[in-house]
C-alpha cells in the first residue's frame, strides 16, 4: 500500500479499524513488570472490498501510550489543524455502577471505540492523512518509534507547550481567534456540566428502576396465599423483575451518547491550541515589528544628532564626551544591517502570519461544519435512546396490567 | 328481588332465636318488637303467597333462620352481577368548606336513589361531614357485631404535616367515603341497618343522634359481647385459615406499601436531577448557532418529561398508598370481628362445660339444656354463617379492588411513558431535517 496522493484522504483507499483489544504483561523502562492493554490495529486496502475479494488485513498491535506519541506529533507538525482527541486515559464523569478501572471490559470496549474513532478522524483529514509518519504507524509496528522520535518532534513539543502556557499580550489579534477562543471555554464549561448532571440522572434513574425488583418479590409471596389471583400475581411480578433489569443496557447505551460528549469536550483543547498559535505568530510578528521601529528611531536618532530615547550611550557620552565621527558610522553601519535583517524578519513573520491565519481558519471552518452535524447526530441518536426506553416501558406495564387484569 | 321487600331485616345475631323475624316476612312492623311464633310462621302462613324461589328456580330454603342471611347474600350476589335489579344507589360528591366561629370543616353531598319502601321518598340528598361517616361505622360495628364493615379512611391527620382542606386531600377522602357507602349499600345485611336508613335520608342527623342514645338505654340489652375471660378450646380450621391469611395479606400490603413509598422517593430524587438536567441544553443554545433549535428542543422534551413525572408520583401518592393503606384498617377491624367470634365460641363452651360437669355431679338426669347455653350456642352458629358469607364477598371485593388498583398503577405508568415517548419523537423530525438542510460531512 502507498500513502494516499496529495489533496485526497487515506481514508478513501485504506479501511482503518480497531478490531480487538489484549491484556499483555511485560517490562517497563525501569524493569518492572507491568500489565497493560494492546489494541490491534487492522488495515486492508479499499478496492478489494468493494471487489467482492476479501483477503485477510494487515494488523499490528499498539499500546495507548504509542497513540499518545502520534498525536504529539501530529500537534507539533500541524499547528493550524484542530487535532482530534483521544479517548479519555481515566474514566471520569462515572456514575456509581460504572467502574473507574482502566482494566474493566467496558472500560476497555468504549477505549478502542474511540481509539478507532480517533485513526478514522486522522485518516479523513486532508493534511494529516497524508503524513508518512501516520501511515507507518499503521502499518508498521517495529520501529515506528524511533522513526517518529527521529523527526525530533519531541524537543518541539516541549516548547510549543511552554509557549502554550506563557502570558503575553497580543496587540491586534484576529477577532475570530479570539471568538473561537472563548466559544472553546464556553463549550468545554457547558458540556463538563452537562456530563456531570447526566452522571447524576443516571444514578437516580438506577435506583428508581431497581426498585421495582421488589415488587416481583413481594408479589411471588402474596401470590402464594392467593387463589384465583396467584397466577396473575406471579407473572406481573416477573414482569417488575423484567423491567428493573432493563436498566442495566439503557444505561450502557447512553454511555456512548455521554462518549460522543466526551469527544467534543476534549476537542476544545485542540482548538483552543490553535487559536493560541494564532496569537503566537501574530505576537511575535508584533515583537519583530517593534523592534525593527526601535533600531529605525535609533538610526533616526543617530543621524540626526539627537536623542530622543534613554540609552546607556546616550547617558554615557553624554558624561564621558561624544563620539568620534568614526565610531558613529561604525554604529550606523551595524544598525542599517540589523534594520535589513529586521525587515526580513518582519516580512518572513507576516507571511507566517497570514499563511497560517488562512490555513488555520479554513481548518477551523471545517471543524465547525463537522462539529455542528456530529453534535446533531449524537442529540438525534439521544433522542433515539430516549423513545427506545419509552416503548419498553409502556411493553413492560402493559404486560403487567395484563397480568392484574387476569386477576 | 323476587316479592315484596321485607320492611327491616333484623340481623340474626342480635338477639335470641324466638325473637328473630323471618327476613321473608311481610308482617314485621318494627325492628324493635319481636313478632311472635317466628319458627312455624315461616314454613306457613305470612310467606305462603310469596315466591321463594331463586330467580334460577331453585326453591328456597326458608327452615334455618342462620341460613337466611346467606340466603339473601346469595340472591344480592346475582344483583351485583346484574346492576338493574340493585334498588338502593348512593353517591358522596360536592365537597364544601364551612366556616363558623368554632371551627372549619368539610362537607360532602350524600345522594341516594332507591325503590325500597322503607324509604319515603325515591330520592334524598343530605349534607354529611367525616363526623358522621364515623358515627355511622361505630353504629354499624355496634349493632352488627357478626358482620365485616367496611373500613373510613384515616380518621385523624397530622395538622401542619397534611392539608386537610387541600384539594388533593380533600378528593382522596371523598372517594374513600364514596367506597364506604356503596359498600355498605352494596351488603345485604348492613344496607337494611337503620341507622343507615337515617344516615342517608335524615334532614338533621344530629337529633337522631341523641334520640338513638336514649333508646339504646331503653332497650335495655347490651348489644356487646362480654370479652374476656373465656379460653378457646380449638378454633375451627377455616376461622383458623382466615386468621392466618390475614395475617400474612397485611405483611404482604405493608411491603407493598414500603415500596410504594421507596419508588415515590426515588422519583423525587430523580425529578430534581432531571430539573437541573434540562436547562443546561438551553445555555448551551445560547451561545449556538446551527445547533441553538436541536438544544432548545433536547431542553423541551426534558420539561416535558418531568412534568410527565411529577403527575405520576403525585397520582400514585392520591391514588395508590391511600387504598392501600384503607385495606390495613379494614383488615384490623375483621381481625377484630375473628376475635369476637373466637370469645362467643369460647364462651359457649366454657358453659357447656360447666353443664355437662354440673351433670355428672347430679344423680338424676336434667331436663334440657339451660337456656343460656342454648342462646351461646345459636350465638355462636349465627355468627359463624354470617362471617363465612361475609368472608366471601370479601373475598370478592378485595380481589375486584387490588385488579383495579394494580391495573390503575400500570395505567398511570402506561401514561407517563406515552407522555414521555411523544414528547422525544415530535424532536425527530425537527432534528433530522435541519441535518438534511445542513452542509454534508466533509473534511
Amino acid at each position: 500500500m502507498t500513502t494516499a496522493e496529495q489533496g485526497t484522504t487515506l481514508l478513501k483507499t485504506m479501511e482503518i479499524n480497531v478490531a480487538e483489544a489484549e491484556k499483555r504483561t511485560g517490562k517497563n523502562a525501569v524493569n518492572m513488570l507491568e500489565t497493560y492493554t494492546v489494541y490491534l490495529i487492522e488495515t486492508r486496502p479499499v478496492d478489494t472490498v468493494s471487489e467482492g475479494i476479501s483477503p485477510t488485513p494487515d494488523s499490528l498491535w499498539r499500546r495507548y501510550s504509542e497513540f499518545e506519541i502520534l498525536r504529539n506529533y501530529l500537534l507539533v507538525t500541524y499547528p493550524f489543524v484542530v487535532v482530534p482527541p483521544l479517548p479519555e486515559k481515566r474514566a471520569e464523569f462515572v456514575w456509581h455502577k460504572l467502574s473507574a478501572d482502566n482494566m474493566d471490559p467496558d472500560f476497555v470496549e468504549r477505549r478502542r471505540v474511540g481509539l478507532e474513532n480517533f485513526l478514522l478522524r486522522v485518516a479523513s483529514h486532508t493534511a494529516l492523512s497524508n503524513d508518512k509518519i501516520f501511515f507507518t504507524f499503521l502499518t508498521e509496528e517495529n520501529g515506528w518509534k524511533e522513526i517518529v522520535f527521529e523527526t525530533g518532534f519531541q524537543a518541539k513539543a516541549d516548547s510549543r507547550l511552554k509557549a502554550l502556557n506563557a502570558t503575553f499580550r497580543v496587540k491586534n489579534p484576529d477577532k475570530r481567534f479570539a471568538e473561537m477562543k472563548h466559544y472553546g471555554d464556553e463549550l468545554q464549561s457547558v458540556i463538563s456540566q452537562l456530563l456531570r448532571v447526566r452522571a447524576r440522572v443516571a444514578d437516580r434513574l438506577y435506583g428508581v428502576y431497581k426498585v421495582h425488583g421488589n415488587y416481583g418479590r413481594v408479589f411471588s409471596e402474596w401470590s402464594a396465599i392467593e387463589k384465583e389471583m396467584g397466577d396473575g400475581l406471579q407473572s406481573a411480578g416477573h414482569h417488575m423483575d423484567a423491567y428493573a433489569a432493563s436498566v442495566d443496557d439503557i444505561l450502557e447505551e447512553e454511555e456512548h451518547y455521554a462518549d460522543q460528549l466526551k469527544e467534543y469536550l476534549f476537542y476544545m483543547d485542540s482548538l483552543k491550541a490553535v487559536c493560541r498559535k494564532h496569537e503566537l505568530t501574530q505576537f511575535e510578528l508584533e515583537m519583530a515589528a517593534q523592534d525593527l521601529s526601535s533600531k529605525k528611531q535609533q538610526r533616526e536618532e543617530l543621524a540626526t544628532g539627537t536623542v530622543r530615547t534613554f540609552s546607556l550611550k546616550g547617558m554615557t557620552s553624554k558624561l564621558f564626551g561624544q563620539e568620534t565621527p568614526e565610531q558613529r558610522e561604525a554604529k550606523m553601519k551595524v544598525l542599517e544591517e540589523q534594520i535589513q535583517e529586521g525587515e526580513e524578519e518582519v516580512k518572513e513573520k507576516n507571511s507566517e502570519c497570514d499563511e497560517f491565519v488562512n490555513n488555520a481558519w479554513c481548518d477551523i471552518e471545517r471543524f465547525k461544519d463537522q462539529k455542528d452535524h456530529d453534535l446533531k447526530e449524537a442529540l438525534i441518536s439521544y433522542a433515539i435512546m430516549q423513545i427506545s426506553m419509552c416503548k419498553k416501558g409502556i411493553q413492560v406495564w402493559s404486560n403487567a396490567k395484563e397480568c392484574f387484569n387476569k386477576m | 328481588m323476587s316479592g315484596g321487600t321485607p320492611k327491616t331485616l333484623c340481623s340474626s345475631g342480635q338477639r335470641s332465636l324466638q325473637e328473630i323475624c323471618h327476613p321473608l316476612s311481610a308482617e314485621d312492623s318494627s325492628v324493635l318488637t319481636p313478632s311472635p311464633d317466628v319458627g312455624t310462621a315461616a314454613a306457613t302462613g305470612s310467606i305462603g303467597e310469596k315466591d321463594l324461589s331463586l330467580p334460577n328456580g331453585t326453591p328456597v330454603d326458608t327452615s334455618s333462620p342462620a341460613s337466611s342471611s346467606s340466603l339473601l347474600n346469595r340472591l344480592q350476589l346475582d344483583d351485583d352481577l346484574d346492576g338493574e335489579t340493585r334498588d338502593l344507589f348512593v353517591t358522596v360528591d360536592d365537597p364544601r368548606k364551612h366556616v363558623s366561629t368554632m371551627e372549619t370543616y368539610i362537607t360532602y353531598r350524600v345522594s341516594t336513589k332507591t325503590t325500597r319502601a322503607e324509604f319515603d321518598l325515591p330520592e334524598y340528598s343530605v349534607r354529611r361531614r367525616y363526623q358522621d361517616f364515623d358515627w355511622l361505622r361505630i353504629k354499624l360495628e355496634e349493632s352488627q357485631p357478626t358482620h365485616l364493615i367496611p373500613p373510613l379512611p384515616e380518621k385523624f391527620v397530622m395538622k401542619g404535616v397534611v392539608d386537610r382542606f387541600s384539594e388533593e386531600f380533600v378528593e382522596t377522602r371523598r372517594k374513600a367515603l364514596d367506597k364506604f357507602l356503596k359498600r355498605v349499600a352494596d351488603h345485604p345485611v348492613l344496607s337494611f341497618n337503620e341507622h343507615f336508613s337515617v344516615f342517608l335520608s335524615a334532614k338533621d342527623l344530629n337529633a337522631y343522634k341523641k334520640q338513638g342514645l336514649a333508646l339504646l338505654t331503653k332497650m335495655g340489652e347490651s348489644v356487646k359481647y362480654v370479652t374476656g375471660g373465656y379460653k378457646l378450646r380449638g378454633r375451627p380450621v377455616e376461622f383458623a385459615a382466615m386468621g392466618e391469611y390475614l395475617d400474612v395479606f397485611t405483611q404482604k400490603l405493608g411491603t407493598i406499601d414500603r415500596i410504594a413509598q421507596r419508588i415515590i422517593k426515588e422519583q423525587s430524587e430523580y425529578l430534581v436531577e432531571l430539573k437541573e438536567y434540562g436547562p443546561v441544553y438551553s445555555s448551551w443554545a445560547s451561545f449556538e448557532a446551527e445547533l441553538q433549535e436541536p438544544l432548545e428542543g433536547v431542553a423541551g422534551c426534558v420539561a416535558n418529561c418531568c412534568s410527565a413525572l411529577e403527575e405520576l408520583t403525585e397520582e400514585m401518592c392520591e391514588d395508590f398508598l391511600p387504598v392501600l393503606r384503607e385495606y390495613v384498617l379494614y383488615i384490623e377491624s375483621m381481625k377484630n370481628v375473628l376475635k369476637k367470634r373466637d370469645q362467643v365460641q369460647a364462651e359457649y363452651e366454657t358453659k357447656l362445660e360447666a353443664v355437662a360437669f354440673r351433670k355428672e355431679e347430679r344423680s338424676g338426669v336434667s331436663p334440657q339444656m339451660p337456656t343460656d347455653v342454648e342462646k351461646c350456642q345459636d350465638r355462636m352458629e349465627c355468627f359463624n354463617a354470617d362471617l363465612k358469607a361475609d368472608w366471601d364477598r370479601w373475598q370478592n371485593n378485595k380481589r375486584q379492588d387490588f385488579r383495579q388498583l394494580l391495573t390503575g398503577m400500570a395505567d398511570k405508568n402506561i401514561q407517563y411513558y406515552e407522555k414521555c415517548l411523544a414528547a422525544w419523537e415530535s424532536l425527530i423530525p425537527l432534528l433530522q431535517d435541519k441535518q438534511e438542510n445542513g452542509k454534508p460531512e466533509t473534511n
